[in-house]
């Protein structure tokens, strides 16, 4: 655009003044204006196809009575209106009472998460910002756990959770002597930790290769002046590393706090059918209100429900985050030579 | 130049729109039809040790019914987790195989759908009549009163596996009769240091299937006449607090069991560390985990007291394979002579054998080596004590709901917290308010 603008230029200033000159320039404007949409086409309408298609189809099953009866022609099962909705939050039934249950499991899991991942990978990201020798393996090993196949990944940790010959109670119990008898991990209330320890193992080397990439963007210069202004290692960390990884870390957080939400393998591998009700999170409790109870109306109800909550959820925490990231960038210039004089 | 853009983009777009409206051509609700007769697509369950010795298995069995029609059978063994999802999908979508397996308790649930051919006068015919066929199997193909959604395919029951060395060293000269009789023995194997008896409590089908019998012998049933649950009656607390109590109270199932799931319980007693095991034909699972055949003893599954018979005399579920047609298969007249082959005399005789099951076509079950020590046990069960699994359509519904209440019962057992009457009745409850309304 910017190439071909000065050209034109001249070209149109010698045309006289008249009529003559819009209607020319249009079917070339109306183009120019219109390819790059149609270019956009085939994406969008892949996108719609993908996406957006089976989203709507959801929607529209969760206002349908779906269930064995109508499977194989689900067109003719009868619209149900709200009653799928109602029995989903309907806390004092054991349907809505079970979802809700499930749901605050899984914000509570998710939180701690989330938490865990970002300060795992942060600092171990921090220890390995300088170089020393072997810098390179160590970073490698740390990425394992997340370039393993889930399935292969899980199904080794429930050998390692197992309450009879597992390697965790080994450890635990035999050598450390920490628990009174061999405790059960995959099932009753110690399965939410179980389960917490999978999703952490599994989620911290993302934060730790994000971190990691933010961290080789912050100026060396920045740390150089602090340096020889007195600042200590902490006071480095907390005035330029983190202000400095800021928008990654936006990004980093929102991204895991979805898949953490959202991730169905770690429990549905390590738990199976009728997890635990600790460790019941709502994606599997969602796939066995529809699969495994063949009721795909009420299923696709809760499924719309957490869309509604993930978008409120994804839309406020945007909203926080940007205005915070304008309102300080406003404040940086003084306060930044507030901090030179109190060093 | 421009003009070819727009016109290659145009070109793309209406391409992918004939694509989108092309997928939501979907599934069709007409039947079967004839339109490729030379080829059928089969999912086998996973019947043996593996899906490798299934293929073994069955391939021959292929290769003869290629040679004797020239219909080509393409075979895809689906492990057992995930049989009910594919025929699921393969319902929704519209394409699925031909013929398929299907678990005998999942019949009236999968009748519903409509997905899979009846089995009327005139296609039973085609395959040699209803009498062919034993009668106990036939009770499990679909709900009473409609025609049949599946034949028989395998047939199994429960029998009480035990270890032979461990009862001698134990000083129990026979297999317990009863319930009482087993947790008596229990106590005696316990203080040899072993484990009395194997279960898989994490397991939903497994836990159905032994509750089922618990209720029978209670004189319970799950579901009303007109075919309403009816989980939370005195009787069936009753018979699933029995069960869970041979962790809770008497010991005799160890804690550990609580998270099996996987057929560890099978594992244990094949490695000697259990000395009972509650299991529907075992012999080629515990062959392929290397325990000797004369090293356990089969026995029918304990009652309350007396001998197994009907009524509250019953021991076992009526398990089994049934076979279905894909009501959209493009070879009806293939798929219905594949089902005629696979449940002939020789072919009922040959697979069978190599599952160690029992088969459901009377003239296959003359066959000696259905007689003889353990298979004849369970050929006895079958004939005499054994009852079919409610055959109603929400049967799926009910081995989640109550399945997963004996799961988290047997966790409370194996976590120290007691297992009440009324724990198991709240259990249950929650168990009911879940099934569908209707």
């Amino acid at each position: 655009m910017t190439t071909t603008a000065p050209a034109r230029e001249p070209a149109v200033r010698k045309d006289p003044p008249g009529a003559a000159r819009g209607p020319r320039r249009r079917p070339g404007r109306l183009r120019r204006v219109t390819l790059p949409y149609l270019l956009l086409l085939p994406a969008l309408i892949l996108e719609l196809l993908v996406h957006l298609v089976p989203m709507v189809i959801g929607v529209v099953m969760s206002f349908k009575e779906l269930t064995q009866f109508y499977i194989r022609d689900w067109g003719t099962a009868p619209w149900s209106g709200l009653d799928n909705y109602k029995v989903s939050v309907d806390f004092d039934a054991p349907v809505g009472e079970a979802l809700l249950h499930s749901f605050l499991v899984t914000v509570v899991f998710t939180l701690l998460s989330v938490a865990l991942c970002w300060l795992i990978g942060t600092a171990a990201a921090l220890c390995m910002q300088d170089t020393f020798r072997g810098r390179g393996l160590l970073r490698a090993l740390f990425l394992v756990p997340y370039a393993l196949p889930v399935y292969a990944a899980v199904i080794t940790w429930v050998f390692m959770f197992q309450h009879d010959n597992g390697l965790v109670n080994h450890v635990l119990h035999d050598q450390l002597h920490l628990t009174e008898g061999r405790s059960f991990w995959l099932i009753g209330d110690n399965s939410f930790f179980a389960l917490l320890t999978v999703s952490v193992w599994k989620g911290w080397p993302f934060a730790f290769l994000i971190v990691m990439a933010g961290l080789q963007n912050i100026p060396k210069e920045l740390y150089e002046a602090a340096a020889l202004d007195g600042a200590g290692m902490w006071q480095r960390v907390r005035r330029i590393t983190l202000p400095s990884l800021r928008p990654v870390n936006q990004v980093l957080v929102l991204v895991l706090f979805l898949w953490t939400f959202n991730d169905f393998n770690t429990p549905f591998v390590l738990f199976g059918r009728g997890a635990p009700r600790a460790a019941d999170l709502i994606s599997v409790h969602i796939y066995e209100a529809s699969f495994v109870t063949w009721n795909f109306g009420t299923g696709s109800a809760m499924s719309v429900l957490l869309l509604l909550f993930l978008l409120v959820v994804t839309g406020v925490y945007l909203a926080l985050t940007s205005r915070e990231r304008t309102g300080r960038r406003a404040r940086t210039g003084p306060r930044r030579t507030e901090e030179r004089a109190d060093v | 130049m421009r003009r070819t853009r727009v016109a290659a983009a145009a070109a793309v777009t209406v391409s992918l729109l004939t694509a989108v409206t092309a997928c939501g051509g979907g599934s069709s609700t007409s039947g079967g039809s004839d339109d490729s007769p030379k080829t059928l697509t089969y999912w086998a369950s996973n019947q043996g040790a593996s899906i490798q010795v299934d293929k073994k298995v069955l391939q021959p069995e292929l290769d003869k019914f290629e040679k004797q029609t020239g219909i080509k059978v393409k075979l895809e063994v689906v492990p057992w987790s995930d049989l009910l999802n594919r025929i699921l999908t393969a319902t929704t979508s519209g394409q699925g195989p031909d013929v398929l397996n299907i678990g005998n308790t999942w019949s009236a649930s999968l009748q519903a759908t409509g997905a899979l051919l009846p089995w009327d006068a005139k296609n039973l015919a085609k395959i040699g009549g209803k009498d062919r066929f034993v009668d106990s199997a036939l009770g499990s193909t679909g709900a009473e009163g409609k025609d049949p959604a599946a034949v028989p395919l395998y047939s199994m029951s429960y029998a009480l596996y035990y270890n032979k060395q461990i009862f001698a060293d134990a000083g129990i000269s026979q297999p317990p009769a009863t319930w009482e009789e087993l947790v008596a023995d229990g106590k005696k194997i316990k203080a040899k240091g072993k484990n009395p008896l194997g279960a898989e409590g994490a397991n939903l089908s497994e836990n159905i299937h032994h509750v089922f019998v618990f209720a029978k012998q209670h004189g319970a049933d799950f579901f009303t006449a007109d075919g309403k649950p009816d989980f939370t009656n005195d009787k069936a607390v009753a018979a699933v607090k029995q069960y869970v109590d041979l962790m809770a109270k008497d010991k005799a199932i160890p804690a550990g069991n609580a998270e099996y799931a996987q057929n560890q319980s099978v594992s244990d007693f094949a490695k000697g560390k259990t000395a009972m095991l509650l299991w529907q034909s075992a012999a080629a699972n515990l062959k392929s985990q290397g325990m000797a055949e004369d090293a356990y003893g089969v026995a029918p599954v304990p009652v309350q007291s007396g001998t197994p018979g009907t009524g509250t005399q019953v021991n076992s579920m009526v398990a089994g394979i049934n076979m279905a047609v894909f009501k959209n298969t493009h070879n009806l007249d293939g798929a219905t002579s594949f089902v005629k082959f696979m449940t002939s005399d020789a072919e009922q005789k040959v697979l069978n054998k190599a599952y160690s099951s029992i088969p459901p076509v009377k003239a296959a079950q003359s066959d000696p080596a259905f007689n003889s020590g353990a298979t004849a046990v369970l050929k006895q069960t079958l004939a005499t004590s054994a009852a079919a699994l409610p055959q109603v359509a929400d049967e799926s519904q009910f081995e989640t709901t109550v399945g997963t209440a004996v799961k988290e019962l047997f966790a409370d057992a194996a976590g120290g917290r007691s297992v009440t009457t009324a724990s198991v009745k709240a259990k249950l409850d929650k168990a009911q308010q879940q099934m569908p309304k209707k």
